[in-house]
């Protein structure tokens, strides 16, 4: 260890090995993409079924999602107007952008700096519309918002009266395991259902994850909340804030008569 | 006895004793108490206490051979820096592998695959054992080292997740079809969801092990 070496060969060192691990790195990563693709596309299908309460796997998703689905429609968020259909045979009705293909991350940016008024342009919004398991059709809403410690996202299914919700998933990237984490459990997300978006009057009222409970809540709002997860609390409020902010702009499209 | 000698057999006692050695009498949570932090985050259920301990064995086993390959040629002035790289490349690579083959698995672990270039234990034997030692050697005291981070951690979990949700590996053990603990008053003790628990267990277990290896207490 008493070996001495020269500032030039640390240097040459240093230089080498960054080369050398960062070439490594780049060729796996090449390689691995495909698959790291397709495994998360199969997860987007999975998670859009899984809302509409069709039991799917890793191996029928493709063809589950293909004779479930009916559309992708795009929907523009000030009439509610679709302003794009892709049907399940692969073919455009209107328009020419797949639902599929939205990065929910930059629509939820883009909705965002239209908010505050930095940008003109309000996005078009993804909607799915899948048949359910007897045969309805529903309205599956995806959602993108923040947790606790990273993103967290979603899907909720409206049933045909654009109001009651029929089934929602959750997931997340890093919520704390045993608490927020939960989120992406059965028993979480099985509790939206029947859950509604709009009140007697009409108005939108979203649905809030509750922390105390449903049961503190007056009778007639409970029908607009759910239980949070002891302990998971930043994350439940994220649930709630992204269920108001996604839910908001398909106002005008839910509220459209059947 | 010639250390160089190439007939020394691959588990030489020796060697075994690299192996062992980090799983009871030096074991870096309970003697070294080196990656407190990461077993507090991880530690809340029992699946992804064995997982990332899984990932830890395979990061750990291969940076030491790594950092023990080019131990001759590093500058001791960077090797610090050597091993920060070396460590996170092993949990890139093995991060995307992860994304790649087993999905599930990446999904479980998330972030905490990341948090495993932060743990102390890795640069801590690649700096007292690697970074002086063969290959061979540095693998099994790698190896070791986290199979004996690895199964504080998993008891850890464990406890946690029967006491703070009462479930095992996701299977519910309180309320069964066949006996509810609810309904005679149990209740899971919330406590244990928090990381404070994680050090309440981790002291439990190195109380006991104490206990038990006499030789291990401090004189004051």
């Amino acid at each position: 260890m008493a070996k001495s070496y020269s500032n030039a060969y640390i240097f040459r060192f240093a230089l080498i090995m960054v080369i050398i691990v960062a070439t490594t790195l780049s060729v796996a990563f090449a390689f691995l993409k495909p698959l790291q693709d397709a495994n998360r596309r199969i997860e987007k299908i999975m998670n859009l079924l899984q809302a509409a309460n069709i039991p799917v796997d890793k191996d029928n998703a493709d063809s589950l999602y293909l004779s479930h689905l009916i559309a992708e429609a795009m929907v523009d968020p000030a009439t509610g107007e679709y302003v794009s259909i892709f049907r399940a045979d692969g073919t455009f009705e209107l328009g020419e952008e797949r639902a599929f293909d939205v990065d929910m991350r930059k629509l939820v940016y883009a909705q965002r700096l239209y908010r505050e008024g930095r940008s003109e342009d309000n996005p078009a919004l993804p909607l799915f519309m899948i048949r359910g398991t007897e045969g309805d059709t529903l309205f599956i809403i995806p959602l993108f918002g923040r947790g606790l410690w990273g993103p967290v996202w979603g899907n909720i299914a409206v049933g045909a009266d654009r109001n009651t919700i029929k089934g929602a998933t959750f997931d997340h990237q890093g919520e704390t395991p045993g608490l927020g984490a939960e989120i992406n459990q059965r028993f979480f997300m099985d509790t939206f259902i029947g859950k509604r978006l709009f009140d007697q009057e009409g108005e939108f009222q979203s649905v809030k994850v509750v922390k105390g409970g449903v049961s503190t809540l007056p009778e007639e709002r409970r029908i607009h909340a759910v239980d949070a997860i002891s302990g998971g609390t930043i994350t439940s409020d994220g649930v709630s804030e992204m269920l108001f902010d996604g839910l908001k702009s398909y106002v005008p499209f839910l509220q459209k008569a059947i | 006895m010639d250390p160089m000698n190439e007939k020394e057999p691959l588990f030489s006692p020796k060697n075994v004793r690299l192996l062992k050695q980090p799983l009871v009498k030096d074991n870096p949570i309970t003697v070294q108490v080196l990656g407190i932090c990461s077993a507090l985050a991880v530690t809340v259920k029992l699946e992804p206490s064995v997982v990332i301990s899984l990932a830890v064995i395979v990061v750990m086993g291969f940076s030491n051979v790594m950092m023990s390959i080019i131990r001759n040629i590093t500058p001791p002035r960077i090797r610090i820096l050597v091993m920060l790289t070396i460590i996170a490349f092993m949990v890139v690579m093995v991060d995307q592998v992860l994304k790649a083959y087993m999905y599930d698995v990446s999904r479980q672990l998330s972030v905490f695959v990341g948090l495993i270039i932060t743990n102390c234990i890795i640069m801590g034997r690649l700096e007292a054992f690697a970074i002086a030692n063969k290959p061979w050697p540095s693998f099994l005291d790698g190896v070791g080292n986290a199979f004996g981070y690895g199964w504080i951690l998993v008891v850890v979990g464990f406890f946690r997740e029967l006491l703070g949700s009462g479930t095992i590996w996701d299977i519910n053990v309180i309320e069964t079809p066949w006996w509810n603990l609810y309904e005679l008053g149990y209740q899971n003790n919330g406590l244990m969801i928090l990381p404070p628990a994680a050090l309440i267990v981790v002291g439990v277990i190195i109380w006991v092990h104490r206990s038990k290896h006499k030789e291990l207490l401090e004189d004051n």
